[in-house]
């Protein structure tokens, strides 16, 4: 399940970041600091072939015991970074690629509004929510759902969510 | 999502809407039409019913499959019974009513006739569920509706976010709903009441007098009597829970709701009817927007480019991130321009903000272009995007960065989106190959510039040498030395090599050797080839680039190398007339070294090889009896094949396809030339008598090599000197030939470097 979303600009500071789990944000703060190592290595390495065929998917960028790390770039190296839950076998490289598709089509409705200015903070709603789709949604995948709501609703409930929860 | 199980009766009932909504009979149900009016009529609040879409997947799949529907009504159910909506509810709740409808359905009332009835009644009581949803509502929505909670109390307009409205209108029945189910605590039937997803307090019209009037409705409610169509409700104890934890949430909402409810609750009951209305755009406000486009846009039926909008809406003095979200909402086919329904939908959002009223999360119906429209838009938006794009509203593609004409929202135009995205995607990506395309010229450069093609020469030793290089070249390109090369620039492949050999062969043997020229071309052949075949050979395959390359003058070779060349020419040509002896015995000491080396040089290829080979070479020329078994072999296997040059030549050709063996094959011909004329002389040196007797036989298998058998010693003798006169002076050149080429090859590495510095700028 995607545990971050990060939107990182072309020169490489965050545009957007949003981790599910909101305590101990900043490690994957570091995670995400980390991939783009990976991310410029990818694309530098993928600039030497015909740059028509350079694929926006990255793919995996590198996997830690606890979680993966799934890069896309843009055509003006607007990055998006997505750090995974390990755990969640079922998230297939399809469907991350499709949450990247996702991604960049919400960061291009973000482009095109007027109102916002190339290399301000993503503050969209719309973006903000579908971010939060995405994560939820990876983690229903998982058939598990985290109660958010504060204060279970019901002691099964609670029970549930404590044990899915990360 | 997590399976569904449904009873037979949710089964059917489902299943009846499903087709119900199906209108295309397509298995896919669209968010519109149909299933939008099915939602509304379950009376739920606005918010409510897009959590329930997106819980179900809808809004991630753009449409309503099957299953995706039957949770959307199971969760319709469960939010009528006020159960939390969450994805495990489905199944957790167990014996969950069917979700109730109102009245615009008529099927439905046909199939429920009864459940209908219980409706009216249960309106009151369903208001007392109310709580669970909003509250939940809220803390998902954070600040959104708390905020829209407090102007509430001064709203005079129409209530913009229905989830705020409902913890309004919900609060006041809540305690009744916890003390009813404190009063009834046994039995499904005091969930009845609750469960019963009446029309939902709406908090428009016939609804709203539910608020007050459900109280009454509701306690003097009982078991409900439609109840038999519906499984007894076992799950009282975790409901009332449920709902008891509930109130404790909500009483705070309570008490600041219940002032504001009356007169919310009268309002909206004065306000309209239908559900949109909130956001309602009067006819007069829809009059000023109209002109207020005409002054941007005087065509109304064209777009508003979105720095225009910008400008405008920026008039306005909202903070640039109400307007951007206002954006947002307004710009529905994500085009970057606004369309007259645009631009007024976003204009009414303004004058909403100005007045205090928060804006929605989603943009609501009445803001909406017609569903209709959206289809047309949706096909008019692509032209319009891409006639946008092209530039009528000139400014909007230059803010459009990957510049996607016309992303539709409309969720059945979401594959087609995501298709025009990625041909966008080539298409932008198509653009940036112009600026790599400089970079990827570069690299090109060096390897051409490197490669360095030599003129054939024109003796027939050489030519020979020649055939065998270039043969070496176009077939293993591991021949570090290949004193052979194409002097037209063209000949790349191996036929225009083998031609052009064929032609020099034959004209070399005509001509014997011929001018410095050719032989000054040889260090540069050598190290070219070298090179080439170095640069290629990890890279092009067999017979592409390496052998042609144009000529290219060296001077430091031919610095280098003519001295050498010509003395040795001067020497080679005195020998002129030992003929064919001669020449041939000028030619094989070259492909020697590089044969004897061959096994080690052929195959690694590159620097050590060609250092081997350096190395070996002179220890080739006192060992060429040694070598000359080897090859004597090789030429004994060779013999057989090859009676005349031209066969020679042509057996050049098959024999340089073939990589293995090749280096050896073509070598051993020259070779086998000289070798038979050392042979002469060497059964006189005393080399082994296996070599004598292959001789012979190769000598006598071999009428059309012109050698002259029966040599006197002192020829022989002659022609052995010359032959290592020459061994030593090609030594000697190979030496310095690779000299050169170790500097190229440090000259290439660091225009290498260079371009890799450029390069990541080209990236960027």
């Amino acid at each position: 399940m995607a545990v971050c979303v990060a939107v990182i600009a072309k020169e490489n500071y965050p545009l957007y970041i949003r981790s599910i789990p909101t305590e101990n944000e900043l490690k994957f703060h570091y995670m995400v600091h980390t991939s783009l190592d990976v991310v410029d290595e990818k694309i530098s390495a993928m600039g030497k072939a015909l740059v028509d065929q350079r694929e926006l998917y990255l793919g995996l960028l590198y996997p830690t015991e606890d979680y993966k790390v799934y890069g896309y770039v843009t055509n003006s190296k607007v990055k998006f970074v997505m750090v995974v839950d390990s755990s969640n076998t079922a998230l297939r490289d399809n469907e991350i690629r499709s949450m990247f598709r996702k991604l960049h089509n919400s960061y291009t409705d973000v482009m095109c509004n007027p109102f916002y200015n190339p290399g301000d903070r993503i503050q969209s709603r719309a973006f903000d929510g579908m971010v939060t789709s995405m994560m939820i949604q990876a983690r229903r995948g998982k058939e598990s759902l985290v109660a958010r709501a504060p204060g279970a609703w019901s002691p099964e409930e609670a029970a549930k969510g404590g044990a899915e929860d990360l | 999502m997590e399976g569904l199980t449904l009873s037979d009766a949710e089964q059917k009932y489902y299943s009846d809407l499903f087709s119900y909504c199906d209108i295309e009979s397509t298995k896919k149900v669209s968010a519109n039409g149909r299933v939008l009016e099915l939602f509304r009529a379950a009376q739920l609040p606005n918010d409510v019913v897009l959590q329930i879409m997106e819980l179900c997947g809808a809004t991630r799949l753009g449409y309503f499959g099957r299953s995706q529907f039957y949770i959307a009504l199971k969760l319709v159910a469960v939010a009528q019974s006020g159960f939390p909506l969450r994805v495990e509810s489905i199944n957790t709740v167990k014996d969950l009513p069917l979700p109730r409808f109102v009245a615009s359905k008529n099927e439905q009332e046909s199939r429920h006739p009864t459940s209908y009835s219980s409706d009216s009644e249960n309106q009151g009581s369903y208001s007392g569920v109310i709580p669970p949803p909003p509250g939940r509502g809220q803390v998902k929505k954070g600040s959104t509706s708390h905020d829209t909670v407090q102007p509430r109390a001064s709203v005079d307009q129409q209530e913009p976010v229905s989830p705020v409205v409902s913890p309004q209108q919900s609060p006041p029945a809540s305690p009744h709903t916890w003390r009813k189910h404190n009063r009834h605590p046994s039995g499904g039937n005091s969930e009845r009441p609750l469960a019963g997803p009446g029309p939902f307090w709406s908090p428009f019209g016939e609804a709203q007098s539910g608020s007050s009037a459900g109280d009454a409705v509701w306690s003097g409610h009982s078991p409900p009597p439609p109840q038999e169509n519906w499984v007894s409700f076992a799950d009282t104890p975790p409901t009332s829970t449920l709902l008891t934890m509930h109130p404790a949430s909500v009483q705070d909402q309570t008490t600041v709701r219940t002032v504001a409810s009356a007169t919310t609750a009268n309002e909206i009951r004065r306000q309209s009817s239908s559900y949109d209305d909130p956001w309602k755009i009067t006819d007069e406000q829809r009059q000023y927007y109209v002109n207020q486009f005409k002054t941007i846009q005087p065509d109304l039926n064209g777009f508003i480019p979105g720095s225009a909008a910008k400008e405008f809406f920026t008039k306005s003095k909202l903070p640039i991130l109400e307007l951007s979200h206002i954006w947002e909402l307004s710009d529905f086919d994500k085009d970057g321009a606004l369309t007259l329904d645009e631009f007024c939908a976003a204009f009414h959002l303004v004058v909403a903000r100005k007045n205090g009223y928060d804006l929605p999360e989603k943009l609501p119906e009445s803001l909406m272009p017609k569903l209709i429209d959206l289809e047309d838009s949706a096909d008019v938006g692509d032209q319009p995007g891409e006639v946008g794009y092209s530039g009528s509203p000139a400014e909007a593609p230059p803010s459009k960065s990957p510049s996607m004409p016309s992303l539709n929202q409309t969720w059945p135009e979401l594959n087609q989106s995501s298709e025009q995205w990625e041909t966008f995607s080539e298409r932008s990506s198509s653009s940036q190959t112009l600026t790599q395309f400089d970079s990827n010229i570069a690299p090109a450069d060096p390897d051409t510039a490197i490669v360095h093609p030599v003129p054939i020469r024109m003796t027939p030793s050489k030519i020979h040498m020649q055939e065998m290089e270039l043969k070496r070249t176009g077939s293993d390109h591991t021949n570090p030395t290949s004193p052979l090369l194409v002097k037209t620039s063209d000949l790349s492949e191996e036929n225009k090599i083998n031609s052009s050999v064929k032609f020099a062969s034959g004209n070399t043997v005509a001509d014997g050797y011929s001018s410095s020229d050719s032989f000054t071309s040889d260090p540069e052949q050598i190290g070219n080839n070298v090179t080439r075949q170095r640069s290629h050979s990890g890279t092009s395959p067999e017979n592409t680039a390496p052998p042609p390359p144009p000529p290219r003058p060296q001077p430091s070779h031919s610095r280098s190398s003519s001295l050498d060349m010509n003395r040795t020419f001067s020497v080679t040509t005195g020998q002129q007339q030992a003929g064919v002896v001669a020449q041939p015995p000028a030619v094989p000491p070259r492909p020697q070294p590089s044969q004897a080396p061959g096994p080690v040089v052929h195959r690694p290829v590159d620097a050590d090889g060609l250092i081997t080979h350096t190395s070996t070479s002179p220890q080739q020329i006192p060992e060429q009896p040694n070598f000359a078994d080897f090859s004597q072999f090789e030429v004994f296997a060779a013999s057989n094949v090859n009676e005349e040059q031209d066969d020679e030549a042509e057996k050049h050709p098959e024999v340089l396809p073939s990589k293995g063996t090749t280096p050896l094959a073509p070598p051993p011909k020259p070779v086998r030339r000289r070798l038979k004329s050392e042979d002469e002389l060497r059964p006189e040196v005393d080399e082994h008598t296996q070599k004598t007797g292959v001789l012979a036989a190769v000598l006598a298998s071999q009428p059309s090599i012109p050698r002259s058998v029966g040599k006197d010693k002192k020829a022989i003798q002659a022609s052995i000197r010359r032959n290592k006169e020459t061994n030593t002076v090609l030594a000697r050149l190979n030496s310095e030939l690779q000299q050169q080429l170790k500097d190229v090859l440090e000259e290439r590495i660091s225009l290498e470097v260079q371009l890799e510095q450029l390069r990541p700028f080209s990236h960027l």
